[in-house]
């Protein structure tokens, strides 16, 4: 079982990013269970999401406290002390930012990547809405699973032009990420 | 005869309640829109705007109207849907009472989530709780797919003639209202087919425009209490109902869910963990764990909460060495949690054992993996004749 958490604020996206992950694993046909945690729905507020992908029916119901995967939208979560906190070795990280990591966040990551998610969210959407950018980030750095599944299922959730738009945002996310392996 | 396979799409709770309600061709929806039940209200209406769904909505103002509403049109005949959650549902609290009374098979999801009282969004299983005695027929289901064949069952079970009565299908909020995952969505066709023996029967009572005819419990002295042993036999007739509508589901769909309550390893198990809803899942895991390091025990998945299963319990428990209850909800004045407090009630009648009593998951903390694992042990640790605590707060120690 592989399990990803994804960090951001209310409005950008995570709740639709952890569905939208959730159906493009299903799609290649796996099993998976991902679910949101917030209180109030309020834009800037902070939301978690976790997902779970198996080869099997998933049972477990719990969050997810022991990730290999993290997603963080928001680079201002940065700052969370428990951000990093029980990773499996080998773990995965993928930052929305315009700036380059500076050094190794924390000693179990081994695949990092970074990409402007926001900047390329705006230009192509209009919108900070860089979930999608970061989806197809994802599949690049992690190999976890292919753009082409995440392009496929973009249709489930949207539809017309702000499709269109997250299809090219999805794929210069996937092209556009800078991937670091420690 | 087999249903054919479904189509297979990603849904989170809420929207598979939509999906399941438009299934079985609801007439009559009010809903109320609440957190963490939103989507349903939602979804529904886009069904019916979309013209996927031949439903009348009536837009009300609260939900006591909505339950208000639905009473009312299934008294007139017709098939109704509503959902709901915590403030929505107590807020309903005098037309849950008086539904039920008046037997108007009503079929509701109800979203868990924690009560008025100390203003929390989060999920929790207290509402359904403080709803115990109202009437209806209460089930908690533990993931998505089985929120969709319970809803479809449920149908079946409400508009049985020989029960007559409301369902309310409660699912944890959070935890599954916006779960995302992969459920089998029958085929139209086959969920007529499975309600279809629902028109062979009598016709129920109903409203008649120009017809003088009764209904609602206006009752004194013995018309009350016959309208209340007529109320208290049909839950009682409603268990069995339950598990030969669960066994027909299976045959038919191919997926079944225990009726009553569900055994996962209880055959062989000396120790047994209750549990219910979203917890169950998470319960299942651990038992594999512990199993894999010697320790033979099992869980009961109470599905049925209203009426009470007493006989499938009694079956399920008898002669085991200890049962550890966890309870995602409070029983203010009692010290038990409530699952664990009814347990006890039949603790004559499964044999003397340890009754270990577990508070966890209140506004939405997670029953993890490493505090079910310490119930087992400790659970293990009293059948061994272990001193024990009576109730633990697990997120207080």
């Amino acid at each position: 079982m592989k399990e990803i958490r994804i960090h951001g604020r209310g409005g950008q996206g995570a709740v639709l990013a952890a569905r939208m992950l959730a159906s493009a694993f299903v799609a290649e046909g796996k099993y998976v269970a991902s679910f949101p945690m917030y209180g109030f729905e309020r834009r800037g507020a902070p939301v978690v999401a976790f997902t779970r992908i198996d080869d099997k029916p998933i049972r477990e119901k719990t969050q997810i406290y022991n990730p290999d995967g993290l997603i963080v939208i928001d680079p201002g979560l940065l700052s969370l002390p428990t951000l990093f906190t029980g990773l499996r070795p080998g773990a995965a990280f993928i930052l929305n930012s315009p700036k380059k990591l500076p050094k190794k966040p924390n000693e179990n990551l081994k695949i990092g990547g970074v990409v402007n998610a926001t900047g390329i969210a705006v230009e192509e959407i209009g919108r900070d809405i860089p979930n999608t950018c970061l989806l197809g980030a994802f599949a690049a750095a992690t190999g976890w699973l292919k753009l082409e599944s995440v392009l496929a299922v973009l249709s489930d959730y949207l539809s017309g032009d702000i499709l269109q738009r997250n299809l090219k945002s999805a794929e210069r996310g996937y092209h556009e990420v800078e991937v670091i392996k420690w | 005869m087999k249903a054919k396979k479904g189509k297979v799409s990603v849904l989170t709770g809420n929207y598979t309640t939509a999906y399941a309600a438009r299934l079985c061709r609801p007439e009559v929806i009010a809903a109320y829109p609440i957190t963490p039940q939103s989507e349903v209200a939602e979804q529904l209406s886009s069904f019916v705007a979309d013209g996927s769904l031949d439903a009348e909505i009536v837009e009300v103002e609260g939900e006591n109207s909505a339950m208000n509403v639905c009473r009312a049109a299934s008294l007139a005949g017709a098939r109704v849907f509503t959902a709901t959650s915590s403030y929505g549902l107590v807020y309903m609290y005098d037309t849950l009472l008086e539904t039920a009374g008046f037997r108007a098979p009503v079929v509701m999801a109800n979203v868990n989530r924690e009560t008025p009282g100390i203003h929390a969004v989060s999920s929790g299983q207290q509402d359904m709780i403080s709803t115990r005695d109202s009437g209806w027929i209460q089930i908690i289901v533990e993931n998505n797919q089985e929120i969709i064949d319970q809803i479809i069952m449920s149908y079946r079970l409400a508009e049985d003639y020989d029960i007559q009565l409301p369902i309310m299908v409660n699912y944890d909020g959070y935890y599954l209202s916006y779960l995302s995952e992969a459920v089998e969505i029958p085929e139209q066709s086959d969920v007529d087919a499975f309600l279809a023996p629902l028109k062979k029967q009598p016709q129920r009572p109903r409203l008649i425009p120009g017809a003088s005819t009764g209904c609602g419990t206006h009752g004194m002295e013995m018309g009350y209490v016959e309208a209340r042993y007529k109320h208290w036999s049909a839950l009682e007739r409603a268990k069995q109902k339950v598990d030969d509508i669960d066994k027909e589901f299976g045959e038919y769909f191919g997926r079944s869910y225990g009726g009553q309550i569900e055994e996962y390893k209880t055959a062989d198990a000396e120790i047994v963990i209750l549990a219910s809803g979203s917890a169950a899942g998470s319960v299942k895991t651990v038992i594999d764990a512990k199993r894999a390091e010697g320790i033979k025990v099992g869980l009961v998945k109470q599905r049925l909460f209203r009426p009470y299963p007493e006989e499938r319990l009694i079956q399920a428990l008898k002669g085991k060495k200890a049962v550890g209850v966890i309870d995602r909800s409070l029983c203010f004045g009692w010290k038990y949690g409530p699952m664990c407090m009814e347990l006890k009630a039949i603790a004559p009648d499964i044999g003397s054992m340890p009754i270990l009593s577990y508070i966890d998951g209140l506004a939405n903390l997670d029953i993890t993996i490493p505090h079910i694992s310490r119930v087992v042990d400790e659970v293990n640790a009293a059948a061994k004749g272990k001193a024990y605590q009576d109730v633990t707060w697990i997120p207080m120690e």
